[in-house]
């Protein structure tokens, strides 16, 4: 079906590859390895375990694993890992771009299409790549009476908010790139920062339309806090804590989405009003206000807004999971890693070679982690599945719905989880100390 | 207050307050035309609708072509509901130049006029669904459209400018089992119509947006001039498939829909219960047509009318639509005047839209059955 290589040949594209493999070796161990052997002959190498290292030494760590796998160890304990990696900005961004994939595909389902077929032959898996490719491409076109540099910053630091919210998150026991005390409040500080960056935007693009959007965007994303915060003072209420890693902790035994579910549903609405998706997309609606407070975006600086809007989805799924679902907490399915590799060894034909540093990730950790995941997804489709049953609703009914039903059902919670303090039923000598 | 003030304080003038917004042409929520709309704050001031943009000069075009070459032109401005627009020409010409219609064609016309029906109410509620944001809503009429589609396509040959009817009847005749496949088809998409109604508009959401805005009386509903469905959904008892049956519709079984509210979910409401009423008459008429015959009347090469003027209207997906021929014993016409639904439907837009919400105004806007390429001709 693609038209995009008609003369498309598998065999010569192997060839090719095996031809770009033996060129850039030849180059490589001809030019580069002399030049790499000159330099180190020249500079004086540090002294790790009483050995100087040499580049045999380097040489080894690629090959013995129990040479490479302590270091390994040590890197995925930095806070840099942390950042990049692990809990923080790669693993929420390979999650957002699974739930793009996975939105397009369940609404072309609820809509009876297929949605992305083509692109990576397998229903259109590299679709996202394809669009990013598209956006990455584009001009950047700012409008000739913008307010430029704001106009320019706004996107970075909607992606920069929205990446100091997934640092919050603690996906498993110790795994979480920001640890601290006081981590609920850190969070709706942050949230405060997202109407603030779209009304600047909005007024920096100086459009009608924009303008509309941010102030839309504002009354919407103010109406929300409130109850957002209220309704999450129930948990910390029957907590006792502000750390969200206690929080999660504290679920060990009882989700408290069971003695909280009014919270939990006032939370979920906020969590859709705050994401800006469908019923609740007004700063963005289209056939009112062309595309609100993102109309004047283009190429990547619109992707990176549609970036930063993912991985806040993804924070707060993860928010709701760690808050109501018991974060991490779940019956242990993920297998043991085997003893005897650790104390025998793997044994590889003739080799028998004992690794120090095995396992790199403990049972724990990967058990919370895909207890986590699970949990997130869910709730990720939960928040997707609006998108294809609603239509838009209107600013008055949006605003009434945000300071009054909201704010009111939020509080009846709280009371509820006041109760069940002082009956004891929770805390000290209760189902849960 | 032209009294002194104190130094440094100004009062606010009005013009500082309302912001002039320009919605469309290019603007995804305002078809082929543009609304000057004065909002302040969220509220609508006032609403200056300003068509145009795609005039193509249909009824000039007319009076260059004789009576057959301006079949397929004149069903340019609503490709997805053609056969209604050519019905009110092909009466009109028919009666100029004399031509009687065989029974069968009378019955034929009325099944492909209803299916278009469809076919155009349902690309119509899409658009309605997406101008409230709901997606599904956009999806479902526009891949159910496909069965009238291929009901028409099998008809007629072509998948949207049939052109299928000429004067003196239909161009060709069904083709085999065409009978049972539309009965099947119907049947179908009744099912399907029911599911429409769980979605959208049984949808809480939809409905506490939709009702009580842009409320329009019987009275001004008649004052206004308004046709169609947005007369209907005012408590107007008002069709002319009903009130001046032409060709076969006094023998078919159906009922005119009609709602008193008045407002956009009324106006929504209505169209999709004549949905159903549509299916009705194509049963109705496949059951009484005449099974075999003749479907078009043969012609003179280039007929001529006589000195005479005729106004003839149908009831179309929009409202009522009528031709108004006159001939001076030429082959071509001497002009022809179309009087369009959307048109008159789009007077009574500034009068709703005032006092709205920015936000009730693609709701508003589309309930009143406007296609901006046909209001321009």
């Amino acid at each position: 079906m693609s038209t995009i290589a008609p003369q498309f040949r598998l065999s010569r594209f192997i060839a090719s590859l095996f031809d770009i493999i033996f060129w850039v070796l030849l180059i490589f161990s001809l030019v580069g390895l002399p030049i790499v052997f000159i330099v180190l002959f020249y500079i004086k190498m540090p002294i790790i375990n009483g050995q100087m290292l040499t580049p045999y030494l380097a040489m080894t760590w690629m090959a013995d694993p129990s040479r490479t796998l302590p270091i390994i160890k040590t890197l995925l304990h930095t806070t840099f890992f942390h950042v990049i990696a692990f809990p923080g900005f790669g693993f929420a961004a390979l999650l957002a771009a699974a739930t793009i994939f996975v939105e397009r595909k369940f609404l072309a389902k609820i809509q009876l299409r297929v949605g992305p077929l083509y692109c990576g032959k397998i229903e259109g898996i590299l679709q996202l790549m394809g669009d990013g490719l598209k956006l990455i491409s584009k001009e950047i076109i700012i409008p000739a009476k913008a307010d430029k540099p704001i106009f320019w910053v706004g996107p970075l630091l909607f992606v920069g908010t929205a990446g100091a919210l997934v640092s919050l998150i603690p996906v498993a026991r110790g795994w979480v790139v920001a640890n601290p005390s006081v981590g609920l409040l850190a969070v709706f500080a942050t949230i405060g920062f997202f109407p603030i960056i779209s009304v600047l935007t909005a007024w920096a693009a100086n459009n009608k339309w924009t303008f509309i959007g941010g102030l839309r965007a504002l009354h919407q994303m103010i109406a929300f806090e409130i109850p957002l915060i209220l309704s999450l003072l129930s948990v910390v209420i029957l907590t006792g804590t502000l750390n969200l890693s206690q929080i999660a902790e504290s679920q060990q035994h009882y989700w408290w989405i069971v003695f909280t579910p009014i919270s939990a549903i006032v939370f979920f609405i906020c969590i859709l009003a705050e994401l800006e998706r469908i019923p609740f997309d007004l700063p963005e609606a289209e056939s009112e206000i062309v595309a609100g407070w993102l109309t004047e975006f283009s190429g990547m600086m619109y992707g990176l807004i549609q970036l930063g809007t993912y991985l806040k989805l993804y924070a707060f799924a993860g928010l709701f999971t760690v808050l109501f679902l018991g974060g991490w907490n779940g019956p242990t399915v993920w297998p043991a890693f085997p003893a005897d590799i650790i104390t025998h060894g793997i044994t590889i034909g003739p080799v028998t070679a004992k690794i120090a540093g095995l396992p790199l990730f403990d049972q724990d950790m990967l058990n919370g982690t895909l207890w986590f995941v699970i949990k997130t997804v869910g709730v990720i489709l939960l928040i997707l599945l609006p998108r294809g049953v609603f239509p838009r609703i209107r600013i008055d009914m949006l605003l009434h719905t945000g300071w009054y039903k909201l704010i009111g059902l939020a509080f009846i919670n709280i009371f509820i989880a006041l109760g069940l303090l002082y009956a004891g039923v929770l805390g000290p000598g209760g189902l849960i100390q | 207050m032209t009294t002194q003030l104190p130094p440094g304080i100004q009062l606010e003038k009005i013009d500082d307050r309302i912001m002039t917004l320009n919605v469309g042409p290019q603007h995804p929520g305002s078809g082929h035309m543009r609304l000057i709309i004065k909002v302040d704050g969220d509220y609508i001031v006032s609403c200056d609708p300003d068509p145009g943009y795609v005039h193509r000069g249909e009824e000039k075009m007319a009076e260059y072509r004789n009576y057959i070459q301006n079949v397929p032109h004149l069903e340019r401005p609503v490709i997805h509901d053609s056969s209604n627009i050519l019905y009110p020409y092909c009466l009109a010409v028919e009666e100029l130049l004399g031509i009687e219609v065989p029974e069968r064609a009378k019955y034929v016309r009325v099944i492909a006029a209803e299916l278009n029906r469809c076919i155009y109410t349902l690309y119509w509620l899409a658009i309605y669904g997406i101008f409230l944001g709901h997606s599904t809503m956009f999806m479902w009429p526009a891949g159910d459209r496909e069965l009238f589609i291929d009901l028409l396509e099998a008809m007629s040959g072509a998948r949207v400018t049939h052109a299928y009817l000429v004067p003196g009847g239909v161009r060709n005749d069904l083709p085999a089992n065409f009978e049972e496949r539309c009965l099947r088809q119907v049947d179908y998409f009744e099912k399907r119509l029911k599911e429409y109604q769980a979605v959208f508009y049984k949808n809480p959401i939809l409905i506490s947006r939709t009702e009580g805005t842009g409320i329009l009386s019987r009275t001004d509903a008649i004052r206004l001039g308004t046709t169609g469905s947005v007369l209907r959904a005012s408590g107007v008892n008002f069709d002319i498939r009903k009130k001046e049956p032409y060709d076969v519709y006094e023998n078919l079984d159906f009922e005119t829909v009609v709602m008193k509210e008045g407002d956009s979910y009324a106006r929504s409401y209505v169209p999709y219960l004549e949905m159903f009423e549509s299916c009705r008459i194509i049963r109705d008429a496949i059951r009484k047509m005449p099974k075999s015959g003749s479907v078009r009347t043969k012609l003179k090469p280039n007929p001529k009318g006589g000195n005479e003027e005729v106004y003839k209207r149908v009831e179309s997906g929009r409202g009522a639509l009528g031709y108004y021929v006159v001939s001076n014993n030429r082959p071509e016409p001497y002009r022809v005047k179309i009087s369009v639904g959307s048109f008159r439907n789009l007077i009574c837009m500034p009068y709703l839209l005032k006092g709205e919400l920015l936000g009730n105004m693609p709701a508003v806007y589309w309930s009143l059955n406007y296609w901006p390429v046909e209001a321009d001709r």
